[in-house]
């Protein structure tokens, strides 16, 4: 099989044809249920290892929203074996880069490496799925670290915060109306014994996807998962309840008033992803509305609105077709100097509508299927990205398999299917807007002051 | 406990070596980089990919906002309409032309250069559609009164937009604070007064004197031959005048010391910015410089500012420090962002730090792990078409030497304790640091 993809690819890019098909993905799974993923990449010396966790903030439930967060955190906090800290310095001097990330739907850890280090990684996260220390010293000072990524990220952005209380308007009980990061109460109040207990349910080789993409051999990468993952238990997972949001019965509208310079808009209709779509053609035709509306600079908003109308400075539009739960079709504006939002606002109903009511052209199609076969390629560039993929697509229940159907069903999307999927989802009963409208900012700095520092002189 | 397991990792390393060695001694060899210069006299700097059919194309100018002048933001807004409007067409036509074939066209200023970069597929027809409209974008800009209308007020907005924003706030201010009247004192998008002065003929005139052959490079990575490549770059450069390339900057001299700059702001968090000029693109001392900050503030949370500030007193998520080396000096900064009432106290630790680290130096076990962390992740700077063509174009437009890539980790590998902390010393005074902080919440 790994001959037979290696030539296929190979073949394929002479032609230049490449489908998804010559993807070459190896899966393997181990006794105690790790599924195990390869695609190689042989361009550079060079390896990314992911763990993904199919835990994330949308396994959450009130008064502990942010668990799966500051859990991520302090996977770095040491093990038995290794202390604080030291899983870090260990990748620094094998030159490797490495981080974390937690979403919806997941948390995943990763590693990028020389390929002749993978085993170091592997160690490491293998030690670190069962093992972990949960220290309370330890967890006081990296509880602070995290209210201050909240800080950051989200309390002192306007953006971010706007779509925080978009989120939570535009969905009444899906667990999408939390933030990843959690409520400020919750993430204040999180205990050990919240991370403990978070730790035990769902930190289990059964619960996780390794990803290994980039200059190796799938055989010796089964190998060495065996055998330092192998040993480690499974676990009794929890079963996912169904939690599918409550039909919405009209149109929802928001207004955030904050410490900003410009006003700004969000819109989100509700609409089934991949994942929930009762038939998969819904899907990648909403993919192909993003691409329309939203594709470049010959797509319809930055040529009608941007340049055309000149009613916004920028519009954007994004489509999440790997989500776990359905979820939202999104479009963000930011008005021009001397429109207002309500102008903004109607001009973009009035693109959904045009959808709803009249066929998207043929060029615009073949350009949105030039665009998505050239990314596909592109998108080989990058070993990390690829590895993302394949970890996404695994971790929501999709399978990759599902990878190599992309580019193929995205071309069969029609101009009757896009017309006709407007008409189903892009309708207000599953539409939710949102305005940010700015409070104002002081202006101007005071004057220099003598240095905290102690030098204070002007040269 | 950290013995053993090594001892372990490493007799595994040997085990994967031996499989590997075949391979790894072809794709380790460090890129061979072409250059020649084309008929109108760019110099072209090419280096062939395999494994992926598309091509990575990057034009840069010495047209970035140093070469401003008084009129802040006109680099930037020149390099906004390049691809508005071209030869014979429209915005539109020129955005479709590119998408029809999954061309990405990508253009910006920064304060050293101005890019115009292309990503295709090798496709020849594909191919050809995208240099064909990236040509009259780099040569022909119409700089149509609408379009230039329409994208000064875009420039406008982000320019309030920045004022919203108190890490924009304390980038703008720190780095006035550092260069005072250097061209690279001001941010590259300008300020609200220059950007409102800016007519189109100002465009026109910079474009005509800046985007010309002598005063730029390309830069051509991806699967195509040599020969592919020299006609790649010959048809890019038809028409682009010869011009001439401009002159030196002058080296920027830090005019105040030690002063501290505190602009209120209603958030939730103070950003804090401190540092001194730093160091150039082509320093003698960059090694050291580079190396004795990957172990004070440039490695991510094994770094000594991440472990005081961070990982010991919770007082940051992010803590680091930096040279941004440019042309000539860049600035070197340490940064952080806390709560409003503490942010006095971490800006104390990440001085400190820095003091320490000046004065004493590195520990052997610090200069050896960072080491072996910049020498051991080499490649993972290389390990992309995307990757690959940053490095070209940068090795290009700053006349590095065409080995700068192979040398490099021998170079690394040379710097020796004494080297970093003379360096570190000779260029950073802690006490006379110019510092912003931007917060402190509703007053």
């Amino acid at each position: 099989m790994f001959l037979r993809g290696l030539h296929l690819l190979y073949v394929l890019l002479t032609l230049g044809l490449v489908t998804a098909e010559a993807n070459g993905v190896h899966e393997f799974q181990l006794a105690n249920g790790l599924k195990v993923l390869v695609q190689e990449d042989h361009r550079a010396p060079v390896v990314v290892s992911q763990v993904w966790y199919k835990v994330g903030a949308s396994n959450e439930y009130g008064g502990i929203t942010g668990v799966s967060h500051m859990l991520e955190h302090m996977m770095f906090k040491g093990t038995k074996k290794h202390p604080p800290g030291e899983f870090s310095r260990i990748i620094a001097a094998n030159g490797g880069r490495e981080n974390a990330f937690t979403g919806q739907d997941y948390t995943a850890y990763f590693q990028t490496l020389e390929k002749s280090r993978l085993s170091i990684s592997f160690e490491l996260e293998a030690d670190r799925m069962r093992q972990l220390s949960l220290k309370q010293d330890e967890f006081d000072k990296e509880h602070q670290v995290v209210l201050e990524e909240r800080r950051l990220r989200t309390d002192d952005q306007p953006h971010a915060k706007l779509q925080e209380h978009f989120e939570s308007v535009a969905f009444s009980n899906s667990p999408y109306r939390n933030p990843v990061i959690g409520w400020p109460d919750d993430v204040s109040g999180l205990t050990l014994d919240d991370l403990r207990s978070w730790y035990g349910r769902w930190y289990a080789p059964n619960n996780a996807t390794l990803v290994v993409v980039g200059d190796v051999v799938p055989d010796e990468v089964f190998a060495l998962a065996r055998r330092y993952f192998g040993p480690m238990k499974p676990s009794e997972l929890p079963k996912l309840k169904a939690q599918a949001e409550v039909e919405q019965l009209g149109i929802r509208r928001l207004t955030v008033k904050l410490p900003a310079k410009l006003p700004f808009l969000l819109m989100g209709y509700k609409v089934p992803s991949l994942k929930t779509a009762a038939d998969e053609r819904e899907a990648y035709a909403l993919e192909v509305i993003a691409g329309v509306l939203d594709g470049g600079n010959s797509a319809r908003f930055s040529s009608r609105l941007v340049r055309g109308q000149q009613i916004a400075a920028s519009i954007g539009a994004g489509y999440d077709l790997t989500a776990r739960l359905s979820s939202l079709f999104s479009i963000e504006a930011t008005p021009n100097e001397g429109k207002t939002i309500p102008e903004v606002e109607r001009a973009l109903l009035e693109e959904i509508k045009h959808l709803r009511e009249e066929l998207v052209t043929e060029e615009e199609l073949a350009r949105v299927k030039a665009q998505v076969l050239a990314s596909h390629i592109y998108q080989l560039d990058s070993v990390f990205y690829q590895a993302m993929q394949l970890g996404t697509f695994e971790t929501v229940g999709l399978g990759w398999e599902k990878i190599g159907a992309y580019v193929e069903k995205v071309n069969a999307v029609t101009a009757d299917d896009v017309k006709k999927v407007a008409n189903q989802y892009l309708v207000d009963e599953r539409l939710t807007i949102g305005h940010l409208d700015p409070l104002p900012l002081p202006e101007g700095a005071v004057a220099p002051e003598s240095s905290v520092l102690g030098g204070g002189h002007v040269r | 406990m950290f013995a053993r397991g090594t001892f372990r990792f490493i007799g595994y390393v040997l085990w994967v070596l031996s499989f590997c060695l075949v391979y790894s001694r072809e794709v380790m060899a460090v890129p061979d980089i072409q250059a020649w210069s084309t008929a109108s006299g760019l110099r072209v700097f090419y280096l062939k990919t395999e494994g992926l059919p598309l091509v990575d194309i990057r034009v840069v100018f010495d047209a970035g906002s140093a070469r401003d002048g008084d009129q802040y933001g006109l680099a930037n807004l020149t390099s906004n309409l390049l691809d508005t409007g071209a030869g014979s067409w429209t915005a539109d036509q020129i955005a479709a032309r590119l998408e029809n074939v999954g061309a990405i066209l990508g253009a910006g200023a920064s304060r050293d250069s101005a890019f115009v970069s292309i990503r295709s597929l090798t496709h020849p027809e594909k191919l050809k559609i995208a240099l064909d409209t990236a040509h009259e974008i780099l040569v022909h800009p119409r700089f149509d009164t609408k379009d230039f209308d329409r994208e000064k007020a875009r420039a406008l907005l982000q320019i309030k937009q920045q004022s919203e924003d108190p890490a924009e706030i304390a980038e703008i201010a720190f780095m006035k604070q550092l260069y005072g009247s250097h061209p690279y004192a001001h941010p590259p998008e300008g300020l609200k007064d220059s950007v409102t002065g800016l007519a189109r003929k100002d465009l026109v005139d910079f474009h005509r004197e800046h985007y010309v052959a002598s005063n730029g490079i390309i830069a051509i990575v991806g699967d195509i031959s040599r020969d592919d490549a020299a006609a790649i770059a010959e048809g890019l450069s038809v028409d682009l005048p010869k011009g001439s390339p401009q002159a030196a900057l002058t080296d920027p001299v830090m005019g105040s010391v030690g002063q501290t700059l505190n602009i209120p702001f209603p958030s939730e968090q103070t950003h804090v910015f401190s540092g001194a000029l730093g160091m150039k693109i082509n320093d003698p001392d960059y090694f050291p410089l580079y190396v004795g900050n990957h172990i004070l503030g440039g490695s991510g949370l094994v770094s000594r500012i991440m472990d005081e500030v961070r990982e010991k007193r919770g007082f940051a998520y992010s803590a680091y420090s930096y040279f941004f080396p440019l042309r000539v000096l860049g600035p070197f900064e340490v940064g952080l962002q806390t709560k409003n009432a503490q942010a006095d106290e971490a800006l104390k630790v990440a001085i400190s730090t820095v003091k320490g680290f000046v004065e004493t130096g590195p520990s052997d076990a610090e200069l050896d792990a960072a080491k072996k962390n910049i020498i051991g992740g080499f490649v993972l700077r290389l390990d992309s078409n995307s990757k690959l063509v940053s490095e070209v174009a940068s090795i290009g437009f700053f006349n590095r030497p065409l080995d700068y890539l192979d040398t490099f980790t021998a170079k690394v590998k040379s710097v020796t304790k004494e080297d970093v902390r003379r360096a570190m010393k000779a260029r950073l005074n802690p006490s006379e640091f110019q510092t912003v902080l931007v917060g402190g919440g509703a007053k």
